[in-house]
């Protein structure tokens, strides 16, 4: 049975639940798809997480081969596909803990790098596990920056090998997944050398374990890199190799080949490998960002409306903890963040789409945009995202420290997306280097992408906002964010050749002003964002219901930020500190607003008990109860203290003559 | 030699300081003496064969319970061999001891036996106390459970009188009611101090505290109506068995009530306590204690990125050259230095808190209370400020240390899993913010009627003055000086002041708008908590200005100087909103600010390595590859790494189990 508690929040509902879900999914269809596979995974024992925080390193490791493996056997029957429409709710429903992710990236690596030849013998092989692959980038000592890496690939005409070489300790092959124990050939990244001149970096795939028995090749130490904050189920490992041989034809040759005689040939254009780091970005961000996001919300709003605790009216019952201000100001705008950021998620990846079949069409205008803006706002959501989690878990006081809450394990989990796939500080440079240009650019009136023609547009001096319900129009917030994120750019963009003009050299001048720039980066995203937000809402005129609650999340999403930065919108008096006062008021009554739907809208997001895996969260909100059945079922209660005999024992008893 | 062995780039950051880190040193631990007797107690530890054990990172929980309480039990003995008697002695001990960690005794010394001695009769003592001295008695305090925490009234948990056999029932009459969390609970202790509401000729007394026995003394099995388990996996807190405790019918003698204060006579008649102000100067303590905690815990955080950033190099900062340090970029800096000040910021106010619990307990014996209460406000939002921003910070550091940070082998995810519940526990850091700001509103309206207030509030006196002029507070302007910190203590007196006003007139708004107490209260709670950080804030400004003062060495002041600096102006720079508003500072100015505080990032940084030293922390107590001293840190990541559960044979049997079947099936 439902907790009143919970049940009470769900018969008040200002729209229908079932109705929003269907329109996140993109349709009724949809729904019923991911549904009917969610069901059918969570149906299989052996993809049941039921002792998911009982594990040990070993045990998680063990779990997630188990479960790729069976995946294996589970997709052939079921008839689903790596490239279909299924796989996305796969992972959602598996929460992504399964073994061989990085065999995927082994075998896309190869597929747009390597040469028809290559790609006909390898493929094959990889997608039928006749091995399994690995992708070994980062080194010891080297992440982001990968002219950095030091491991050498030497060509050796006599033999039409490539000998490759860890030459010290800091070159060795470090974090790579599925390579600590699992994998049998990586895709290592190398500098490349003929007749002793440097071509740079280049990938060759390398076996590094016997295809027989699994053990280790010669000339290769390998294992894993130990215990993490999370991802324990994952091999991460560690590769040295030392003289070891491959064949001329294992260096992926896709744009670059190194012949017999030892000439090295460069074909085609190598843009294209930008597109591969954009679309890991912009998958990362629903996948691994977007989802927790809004699972973590889950947990913590059902949690604040089954807790009980002190009492706002005397002689009433306690109160729900979701009736205290402060608790909705930490919650609230996070839920409104998981909304903002699912539907900016959306719009990157149409963005990409486009940006795909113009390339197709041979055509890579769209590509430095479409780069910056997988940089920008993979930095932007996975560090806000973060936050946001952690603020969930906070929020959840004592039992959110329990790992059977379900939040430690999302926490730790997203932490890592803000240093995977590029650094976020990196990121954040990365972008702003493109929006310095656009506004170079466009400031001495030539053209820009269509995103970022604001930075050229004359805007008010000052917020026409009179009271605090002009704060709810999302034109006033829009343009309060686009005249923010402009004037940090542009004020930026003056900073640099004002230094560069007193004679200070280009590359310290930006060194000098990398903290404003990251700030103008995050600022131009977070633009974006509520822009793409408010949009979002106005095409929802179909669905007054759900128009309604979006429009609310996305005025509190807008506010919040103004709120919580206030000092950068009142910094040239664009919004006055009588204005800021009315988006603190306005501000704080959403609060009270969105607080009757909260319930509602985390329904909306249809995890199943299964895939939030949480004490705290489910959806009956049968909390204390199962907090204690699943402690129960700790190995700590399970098996008799194997310190009790050893340690405690002798200190009750024997050891007393000695105190 | 150790220098040979040093990394170059530790070796000449250590070289280039401006300053003795020792001297330093010194000043942290409260003079050369301490110093010297904490390396004393440190080197006794840490050279102690019976101390050492295999990295922790690599046992299981039930392995790193185990060798807590193979510890715990070896510390109390050599404690009282060596005769150390002294508790910030005992401190140091237990923390070189545990690296810093929980330990299974933890409740039993910190909570158990000091509430034996505070609230336990003589007859109780006689029976109780030596007992649990000399560990026959294990014991813990069990308070919270499953659904009440922070809020006492709340619990459920019953002891009813039975004058007929003169016992005590003590029910957990719901699964809310199960006490939850009580650390040593789970599978160490055989007795509890638990915590229960009173029923006594038919009516309940309130809350009282019993002591329960749990466990069979000799089989340590639990006694009939007893449950008692470990509650499972956590975030942190591997080494301690916080438990759950539900009780049926279980009866004790009515001697087993701690009754110095309140008392249950044979017949059921209730006989209630004097007043118990008491109490509070304890939460003072424990709270000071977090304080402190919050510093250290993210000094060693600090010390790890800071060492870290200067051994690692990345990226290039001119074309052409080798890669730079990362402490060498102006993103890495910002994202490192501000917190490092911080650290030294709050390990100043952590002593004065505790200097000023000290100096007053004196007092408080001879029953003079007066200056508690602001104390006791005072702690409550240092304590929710401290540990919200270490808790952020150590986030931040670990971040700063990029993927390897992530690994368990840079200690700061052990140190951030360690001391993140602090936000929750002695008080959830949001009703603590509240309870500061209660007392701020009380100041305020004392102001408003026309009385003085003293202390760290006095400046809401001011206030009335200016009520003269019929415009908003703030709107005087401070003439700030941004290179000075004592101008800088009076902007940011005039932000707390301001937000203090706005919050104080809010919830009148509220008031006066047929709302309740408690609603127009709940209502206004943003703007109270915001008033306690700007007030919190002020005071910890305050307070490390107010330290320069006391530094002899000018070299070691003029470090110090550069931090308080940085501490003050970036927190206005990420505060610029409050300042702005309240027109404390113009936008000139907070542009000033801005660049102010990327100059100090420079001015800081050659210094940075030996301010990280100053800390020291001794390797083994750090517990990081990545913060090494000696800065060799890609060799001891791989011999870590060797190490690794999943390393222990060549071939992982899962391969045999899983990868080879499917292989051929394929």
């Amino acid at each position: 049975s439902v907790n009143p508690d919970l049940a009470s929040e769900r018969q008040t509902a200002s729209f229908s639940v079932e109705k929003l879900t269907a329109w996140l999914d993109g349709g009724a269809e949809r729904t019923q798809l991911r549904r009917a596979v969610v069901e059918a995974i969570e149906r299989d024992p052996v993809f049941s997480r039921e002792n998911q925080y009982f594990q040990s390193q070993n045990e998680s490791y063990e779990a997630a081969v188990r479960k790729a493996v069976h995946l294996q056997k589970k997709m052939h029957e079921m008839g689903w596909t790596d490239d279909g429409p299924e796989f996305k709710y796969i992972y959602r429903a598996l929460s992504g803990d399964l073994a061989f992710l990085l065999h995927r990236i082994f075998i896309r690596s190869i597929s747009v790098l390597g040469s028809d030849k290559q790609i006909a013998k390898w493929i094959p092989l990889a997608t039928q596990y006749q091995l399994i692959g690995s992708y070994a980038q980062t080194e010891l000592g080297h992440g982001t920056y990968l002219q950095g890496l030091e491991t050498t690939a030497v060509f050796d005409i006599t033999t039409q090998e490539f000998v490759l070489n860890t030459p010290n300790i800091s070159a060795m092959k470090w974090w790579p997944g599925d390579m600590g124990r699992s994998a049998t050939h990586t895709v290592v990244f190398a500098q490349l050398y003929i007749n002793g001149k440097c071509y740079g970096l280049h990938p060759f795939i390398v076996q590094i374990r016997s295809l027989q028995d699994h053990s280790l090749c010669p000339g290769i130490t390998a294992g894993d890199i130990g215990p993490k904050m999370n991802f324990e189920h994952i091999d991460n490992g560690y590769l040295m190799l030392q003289n070891v041989r491959v064949p001329r034809e294992n260096m992926l040759s896709k744009f670059c080949e190194v012949q017999p005689d030892g000439t090295y040939v460069r074909r085609g254009s190598q843009k294209i490998n930008y597109f591969t780091m954009t679309t890991v970005r912009i998958s990362l961000i629903s996948d691994e960002v977007v989802i927790p996001l809004m699972k973590a919300c889950t947990i913590a709003i059902r949690y604040s409306v089954v807790r009980r605790q002190s009492k706002l009216k005397p002689r009433e019952q306690e109160a729900k903890i979701l009736d205290y201000q402060t608790q909705q100001e930490k919650l609230l705008p996070q839920l409104a963040a998981a909304y903002a950021f699912y539907f900016i998620s959306d719009y990157l990846q149409e963005l990409f789409n486009r940006g795909y079949r113009e390339i197709q069409r041979k055509n890579f205008d769209m590509l430095p945009e479409l780069h910056a803006f997988s940089s920008g706002f993979k930095a932007m959501v996975t560090q806000y995202s973060t936050s946001a989690v952690q603020i969930c878990l906070q929020a959840c006081g004592g039992h959110g420290y329990s790992l059977l809450s379900g939040l430690p394990s999302l926490y730790t989990k997203i932490f890592a997306s803000c240093i995977y796939e590029g650094e976020n500080t990196i990121l954040l440079l990365q972008t702003a280097r493109f929006l310095i240009k656009c506004f170079m650019a466009a400031s001495t009136g030539q053209s820009v992408p269509p995103s970022v023609t604001y930075l050229a547009a004359v805007t008010p001096e000052k917020c026409p906002a009179k009271n605090k319900l002009d704060f709810l129009s999302p034109d006033i917030y829009t343009e309060a964010y686009q005249h923010m994120a402009a004037r940090l750019i542009s004020s930026t963009a003056a900073k640099l050749q004002d230094l560069i003009q007193s004679g200070v050299k280009k590359h310290d001048a930006w060194n000098q002003c990398t903290v404003q720039l990251a700030q103008a980066a995050k600022a131009h995203c977070h633009y974006i964002t509520v822009k793409n937000f408010a949009e979002t809402v106005e095409k929802l005129e179909t669905q007054p219901g759900i128009q309604k609650i979006m429009k609310h999340l996305c005025d509190l999403f807008a506010l919040h930020g103004i709120f919580s930065n206030a000092g950068v919108f009142l910094h040239d008096g664009y919004i006055s500190g009588a204005q800021m006062d009315m988006v603190t008021a306005s501000y704080l009554d959403l609060l009270a607003v969105i607080r009757k739907d909260a319930v509602p809208l985390v329904d909306a997001f249809d995890f199943t008990d299964k895939t939030l895996n949480s004490a705290l969260g489910s959806y009956d909100g049968q909390v204390y109860q199962r907090l204690y059945e699943w402690a129960q079922k700790s190995p700590t209660n399970k098996q008799m203290s194997p310190a009790y005999e050893r340690y405690l024992k002798p200190l009750l008893h024997k050891t007393l003559s000695k105190l | 030699t150790t220098t040979m062995m040093m990394n170059a780039d530790l070796r000449r950051e250590r070289a280039a300081a401006t300053f003795q880190p020792e001297l330093l040193t010194h000043i942290l631990d409260g003079g050369a003496e301490r110093t010297r007797r904490r390396k004393e107690i440190e080197a006794l530890v840490i050279n102690d064969p019976d101390f050492q054990h295999e990295d922790l990172n690599f046992l299981s929980r039930s392995q790193r319970y185990e060798q807590a309480i193979r510890k715990s039990s070896l510390m109390v003995m050599k404690l009282r061999e060596y005769g150390i008697a002294d508790p910030d002695e005992i401190y140091w001990f237990k923390s070189f001891v545990h690296r810093g960690r929980p330990e299974p005794l933890d409740l039993h010394l910190g909570m158990f036996l000091p509430t034996l001695l505070t609230q336990a009769t003589p007859e109780q003592q006689d029976r109780f106390f030596m007992p649990a001295w000399n560990l026959e008695i294990i014991g813990t305090y069990a308070q919270t459970e499953m659904g009440h925490g922070t809020h006492l009234r709340g619990l459920e948990t019953t002891a009813t009188y039975d004058p007929a056999t003169q016992e005590f029932i003590l029910n957990s009459p719901t699964v809310t009611s199960i006490k939850w969390w009580p650390g040593g609970l789970g599978k160490t202790s055989n007795h509890a101090i638990v915590l229960a509401q009173l029923y006594t000729q038919g009516q309940c007394k309130g809350l009282h505290a019993f002591i329960v026995p749990i466990r069979q003394l000799g089989t340590h099995e639990p006694l009939p109506g007893i449950t008692v388990g470990d509650i499972g996996p956590k975030f942190g807190y591997d080494e301690m068995d916080n438990g759950y405790l539900k009780m049926d019918n279980f009866r004790i003698p009515r001697e087993n009530m701690l009754m110095k204060y309140a008392q249950v006579e044979p017949d059921g008649t209730y006989v209630k306590p004097l007043s118990d102000k008491l109490t509070y100067g304890t939460m003072v303590f424990i709270r000071s204690l977090i304080v402190g905690d919050s510093a250290r815990s993210l000094s060693r955080a600090c010390t790890i990125a800071i060492r870290y950033s200067a051994v690692r190099h990345q990226s290039e900062l001119k074309p052409g050259e080798p890669e730079p340090q990362i402490l060498d970029y102006q993103t890495q800096q910002y994202k490192l230095f501000p917190l490092l000040a911080t650290a030294y910021a709050f390990h100043f106010v952590g002593a004065y808190i505790k200097d000023t619990y000290h100096r007053i307990s004196g007092d408080i014996h001879k029953g003079d209370l007066s200056e508690l209460p602001e104390l006791h406000a005072l702690t409550a939002g240092l304590k929710a400020f401290t540990s919200w921003t270490a808790n952020a910070g150590i986030e931040e550091c670990r971040m700063a240390c990029g993927g390897h940070g992530y690994s368990r082998c840079s200690g700061i995810p052990d140190i951030y899993v360690t001391f993140t519940p602090s936000c929750t526990y002695e008080g959830e850091n949001t009703v603590m913010m509240l309870q500061t700001a209660r007392f701020l509103v009380k100041s305020y309206t004392q102001v408003s009627s026309g009385q003085q207030v003293t202390g760290m509030v006095s400046y809401l006196n001011d206030l009335s003055r200016q009520r003269i002029q019929p415009q908003h507070v703030a709107a005087r302007s401070v003439a700030v000086r941004i290179n000075d910190p004592v101008s800088l203590v009076e902007a940011y007196k005039a932000r707390a002041a301001r937000l203090v006003e706005a919050a104080a007139k809010n919830l009148q708004a509220e008031l006066n708008h047929r709302k309740s107490k408690e609603d127009a209260w709940n209502r206004t709670s943003v703007d109270l908590v915001r008033a306690s950080e700007a007030h919190c804030h002020y005071v910890i400004v305050k307070l490390f200005t107010a330290k320069l003062a006391e530094i002899s060495n000018a070299a070691v002041r003029a470090v110090l100087t550069e931090l308080c600096l940085l501490y003050a102006l970036y927190g206005i720079s990420k505060n610029t909103g409050d300042f702005l508003q309240a027109g404390i500072l113009t936008d000139a100015q907070i542009t000033q600010v801005n660049q102010r505080v990327k100059e100090l990032l420079a001015i800081i940084r050659p210094n940075a390595v030996a301010l990280v030293d100053s800390f020291d922390f001794h390797d083994v107590h750090l517990g990081s590859v990545l913060g090494r001293y000696d800065g060799n840190v890609y060799e001891n990541m791989f011999e870590w790494a060797k190490k690794s559960p999943l390393n222990k044979t060549e071939v992982h049997e899962s391969f045999h189990k899983h990868l080879k079947p499917m292989q051929s099936k394929l």
